[in-house]
């Protein structure tokens, strides 16, 4: 048997170890990716927020820096 | 609430989550790196190079994620705790953010524990599922983190949820122990402590390596991603704290 199958087989445990690390994996990835899409798309709201406020009150532009 | 000395007030203490904003930037890359070397070789040791058990033959590789989550799991309970207690006992808007920001991601934890769990339960023991001290308290243990998650998110306003999930939290924390000690108290399929008792590691050098390096992994991560999603707390307050000046201000 060539050695990929053998190490896919996983001495007979391959369908429970394979499902294991592809779930971890699945799961860790799928949290990571949401963690940095919610970031970035609460700092495009946050930039234009702020640039809305610099267009309605250009005088007090500087005191926006929260 | 709304009065000038008030937005002053919470303004002054943004200043500490600013500083957090800053130094993040410069962590996060590095969280990334390590993580992702951490794992790669860690996985690598785990699939490949670490042998089989005399027992459990191939299945025990399953032990590499459930082990790391299951730490992790009750790792970031106690510390989703911790800073909740922080939050609510000093008014550290940091803290309070530390917790919310936690929570998913020991909830993603205590996930992969039940179901990798499940996983190697069911060509060991030849079920996927019993119902002992704990498999039930680690079952209970994700359910407090979604409680958690519901209960911060159920106020219009984020002080009050902080506070009531807060509490929640440190009612909860009395299953960590719990769920530690289960498998010497009560009876069970569930293996022993191998790693973390009084005695010693009782397990092989040629898999707590292997063990070890993908807790680290499973650690960096969590670092990574609570820095990423603080960051988005902090977010979220700032355009929060904008609208409400937009509206009253």
């Amino acid at each position: 048997m060539d050695p990929v199958a053998t190490f896919l087989e996983m001495g007979g445990y391959g369908r429970f170890v394979w499902p294991a690390f592809a779930f971890t994996a699945l799961v860790l990835a799928g949290l990571l990716v949401q963690s940095l899409r919610t970031l970035k798309s609460r700092e495009a709201q946050l930039a234009f927020l702020r640039d809305a406020v610099e267009r309605t009150r250009p005088t007090r532009g500087e005191a926006r820096e929260a | 609430m709304f009065a000038p000395s008030g937005q002053v007030a919470r303004m002054s203490r943004f200043a500490n989550p600013n500083r957090f904003l800053r130094w993040s930037d410069r962590l996060v890359p590095w969280l990334a790196t390590v993580t992702g070397v951490l794992f790669a070789v860690g996985l690598y040791w785990a699939l490949v190079a670490s042998p089989p058990d005399y027992q459990q033959g191939e299945s025990v590789r399953i032990m590499y994620v459930h082990v790391p989550a299951a730490w992790m799991a009750l790792f970031c309970y106690t510390a989703m705790a911790g800073a909740a207690a922080v939050g609510l006992i000093w008014k550290h808007p940091l803290a309070d953010l530390i917790a919310k920001a936690t929570a998913p991601i020991g909830a993603a934890f205590t996930l992969l524990a039940l179901v990798t769990g499940a996983l190697w339960g069911k060509p060991m023991w030849g079920t996927w599922w019993v119902w002992d001290a704990r498999l039930t308290s680690v079952l209970v243990l994700f359910f407090l983190y979604l409680g958690y998650i519901a209960l911060n998110s159920a106020f219009d306003e984020p002080g009050r949820g902080a506070r009531a999930s807060a509490i929640l939290a440190l009612v909860g924390l009395v299953n960590v122990p719990i769920i530690k000690f289960s498998v010497d108290w009560w009876y069970t399929l569930h293996q022993p402590a191998s790693v973390i008792r009084l005695e010693g590691p009782a397990i092989h050098a040629s898999m707590l390596w292997p063990l070890l390096l993908m807790a680290a992994a499973f650690t960096s991560y969590y670092f990574w991603v609570l820095a990423v999603r603080v960051r988005g707390e902090i977010m979220a307050h700032k355009i929060r704290a904008l609208r409400l000046r937009q509206a009253y201000g």
